[in-house]
């Protein structure tokens, strides 16, 4: 066990940070109206356009395919200085940085790959994911989104949901039913739709805190060509299993680094609001909750090292990956409550703290509400975690 | 950086592993708890190289590091190995050092007691100065006390621990870990400085964590088992969310705190790019917490059978309430560490 960096690794970050030190005062920050979402495709893809001229771009996709090809560690580097230093988030390019093109890079043909991962690397092309239904949530596999063979194309009629930015996307990785005669795992196939073609509905779906990056997406007999398949008709299911190989334990690294910053703040607010007569900072209770949270911020940090160690080793995280998310999902739910208890009735108003930080800990209190739902809900995340790392019985 | 345990820290995870199930295995250390500490198998320990492990090696210890110690202790812990672990080798990693003045207490000096503790020959038990009556650890089993303050370490011998009239409490919290009232402890002798108790402290609270890890990990598994192999309603109990959810947090609390454990070990020993000090204090803050709750969640899971001295489920909770209150609590950590957040 060495949690020191390397040469090669501490040169990388030097190098990092002297770039990101010369780029981010030009890049300015991001749109203050949550709802204009033209703009944020604006800023996160000029963003993604800054990273591909420096190298940067897909740091974790392999060379061949137009990535830096870096290791878990200097990914886990390279997230870390990037939040540090204040620099934009990956945002609209999530979906095609982090999981389309990863599938792609895995199961596309040649053409497919030529076609779609350097625009996705260049920030040219915005990608959505439409997996989830209104009634295939947690049990994705049910989904019922129907696609007929229709010669070379196929033909999807259904609805989707939770297809974020889907608004401003060029392409969506779409799963469809195409057999619904066999057991559920095996009548699904993953398919590229272009986001012009006709039949194609999108409405915005707004969030609890306030902000319109959701979206519901129906489709009504939109023909997609046979060429958008990736992977094997009815294969679908396996296809997608195969991007979570791609998780390297670097999943919540900006999360990581930003919740320590929240804690800081929420530090220095506590010397500055009053609880009864004296400092919130000197109430011996509200001091215990700061360090608790502080050791487990560190604690998780150190279990992203470890799991991502543990994929430079092996070249896969594992359940770990959800030891994790269910650990942090628990954290960040008590920093909200601590935000809540020092803030009192500043607390009543999203993005306005008076004086007392810069930072918007009323929206993120809310936002905390999304880590034990989105991406695997918390009781999915246990299932996995109890079946299989403890290797106890499904109840199905 | 590489943060998975080398090849060598595994062997000897293993080798200390099956030392455990050959010659800790829990009928033998349930009957230490009314046959008293067993110095045989304590000597065993000792030659394995448990106690002078961290001891340097111009001194006749194996000179490694704290992260090996603290794969170790997490050994000792999961299996429940009962005395005082700790103390003994902290006192052979720190006490009558060649490098070190050596110190002439009443009988032994400072050198024949790191020697002593190294070769098992010497068992330590250790305490925090307090006032008034407190209580003792382990008062029976063991040679010599070491008292920590802010002056330093301070030793008093078996026969001075006899002197002072200490009553052994009848039915101690944890079965293994006896306890005796003592009305007032004498002074000692000084065996070593102020930054040496310090030092003390500080690696006991970690390899108290890597004890309370091992806890919380053998708690967990011993839910997991039962909730495998007992059926109600036509199925394993473990089938059921309520059940498996339960022990899905267990497991998720034992990761988080192997994290944390392993993290300051590997810090202490100069190859982390955090304060030792404050990686210590992460560790004992996650290990109060996590090795008491998998405690209560492993006696759960274990319904009524739980909650009865045949199960050793209460043994590792039991034990766990013990550490916690070793070299300083979690609310002691937590308000260290909220410290360094105010003052930043």
């Amino acid at each position: 066990m060495d949690l020191c960096y390397t040469e090669a690794e501490e040169a990388f970050r030097d190098e990092l940070r002297a770039w990101l030190h010369s780029v981010l005062p030009d890049v300015g920050p991001p749109p203050a109206d949550h709802t204009d979402l033209d703009a944020r495709r604006a800023y996160d893809t000029q963003w993604q356009r800054i990273l591909h001229e420096a190298g940067y771009a897909g740091i974790h996709w392999p060379f061949e395919f137009g990535g830096r090809g870096s290791t878990p560690t200097e990914h886990l580097i390279f997230l870390e200085e990037t939040e540090r230093a204040g620099a934009p988030y990956v945002g609209v390019n999530f979906v095609g940085q982090l999981h389309a093109g990863p599938t792609l890079i895995a199961e596309a043909t040649p053409e497919q790959q030529r076609t779609h991962l350097a625009p996705i690397l260049r920030g040219d092309h915005v990608w959505c994911q439409g997996f989830s239904e209104p009634g295939s949530g947690s049990d994705l596999a049910s989904l019922t989104t129907r696609a007929l063979d229709d010669g070379d194309h196929y033909v999807v009629t259904g609805q989707k949901i939770w297809t974020s930015f889907a608004q401003v996307a060029d392409y969506c990785e779409l799963l469809v039913r195409t057999d619904p005669d066999v057991p559920k795992h095996r009548g699904i196939t993953w398919l590229i739709m272009p986001m012009d073609l006709p039949g194609i509905e999108i409405r915005p779906i707004v969030t609890a805190l306030g902000t319109g990056e959701f979206a519901e997406m129906f489709l009504d007999e939109v023909r997609i060509p046979k060429v958008n398949r990736v992977g094997d008709h009815n294969d679908g299911w396996r296809v997608t299993m195969v991007t979570f190989a791609f998780e390297r334990g670097t999943a919540f690294i900006s999360e990581i680094i930003a919740s320590q910053r929240l804690l800081a703040d929420l530090a220095k607010i506590a010397q500055k609001v009053t609880r009864g007569a004296a400092r919130a900072a000197d109430d011996a209770e509200i001091r215990r909750r700061l360090g608790r949270l502080e050791a487990e911020l560190d604690a998780l940090w150190s279990l992203t090292k470890r799991n991502v160690s543990q994929a430079q080793r092996t070249g896969m995280v594992g359940p770990g990956g959800s030891v994790f998310k269910l650990a942090y999902a628990d954290t960040r739910k008590r920093m909200s409550d601590l935000a809540e208890q020092i803030l009192g009735r500043v607390g009543l108003a999203i993005g306005d703290t008076l004086d007392l930080s810069e930072l918007d800990h009323v929206g993120e209190r809310l936002y905390a509400l999304t880590l034990t739902i989105a991406a695997g809900t918390s009781e999915i995340q246990r299932n996995i975690v109890g079946e299989r790392l403890l290797g106890l019985p499904k109840d199905r | 950086m590489d943060f998975e345990l080398s090849e060598d820290q595994e062997a000897l995870a293993e080798s200390v592993a099956a030392l455990c199930a050959g010659r800790f295995d829990i009928e033998t250390v349930r009957s230490m708890a009314t046959e008293g500490l067993d110095r045989g198998r304590w000597t065993e320990l000792a030659e394995t190289g448990v106690f002078s492990l961290t001891r340097p090696e111009p001194d006749g210890g194996l000179g490694m590091g704290w992260a090996e110690a603290v794969v170790v202790f997490e050994q000792l812990g999961r299996a429940l190995v009962p005395g005082p672990l700790a103390a003994t080798t902290l006192t052979a990693a720190l006490v009558g050092l060649a490098d070190t003045a050596v110190v002439e207490t009443s009988g032994l000096d400072s050198a024949e007691i790191g020697e002593g503790a190294a070769s098992g020959s010497i068992v330590v038990g250790t305490l925090q100065r307090c006032d008034g009556p407190c209580f003792v650890e382990f008062e029976g089993w063991i040679d010599g006390l070491v008292i920590s303050d802010d002056e330093g370490l301070w030793w008093i011998d078996s026969d001075w621990l006899k002197a002072v009239n200490a009553t052994e409490a009848a039915h101690p919290l944890d079965p293994l870990t006896p306890v005796a009232v003592v009305s007032e402890l004498p002074q000692g002798r000084r065996i070593a400085d102020r930054a040496t108790a310090f030092i003390w402290r500080q690696y006991g609270a970690l390899l108290t964590s890597a004890l309370q890890l091992g806890i919380a990990a053998g708690a967990t598994d011993l839910a997991v088992e039962y909730a495998k192999q007992r059926e109600q309603f036509g199925k394993p109990i473990g089938a059921f969310q309520a059940v498996k959810h339960r022990c899905a947090d267990m497991i998720t609390r034992v990761e988080v705190l192997r994290a944390a454990v392993y993290a300051a070990g590997v810090t202490v020993d100069g190859k982390g790019v955090d304060d030792p000090v404050r990686s210590v204090a992460v560790a004992k803050v996650l290990a109060s917490g996590a090795a008491a709750a998998c405690g209560k969640d492993s006696v759960q899971v274990h319904g009524g059978m739980g909650y009865t001295w045949e199960v050793d489920a209460h043994l590792y909770l039991k034990r766990a309430w013990v550490h916690d209150l070793a070299f300083g609590d979690g609310d002691d950590y937590a308000d260290q560490l909220a410290g360094g957040l105010l003052s930043g």
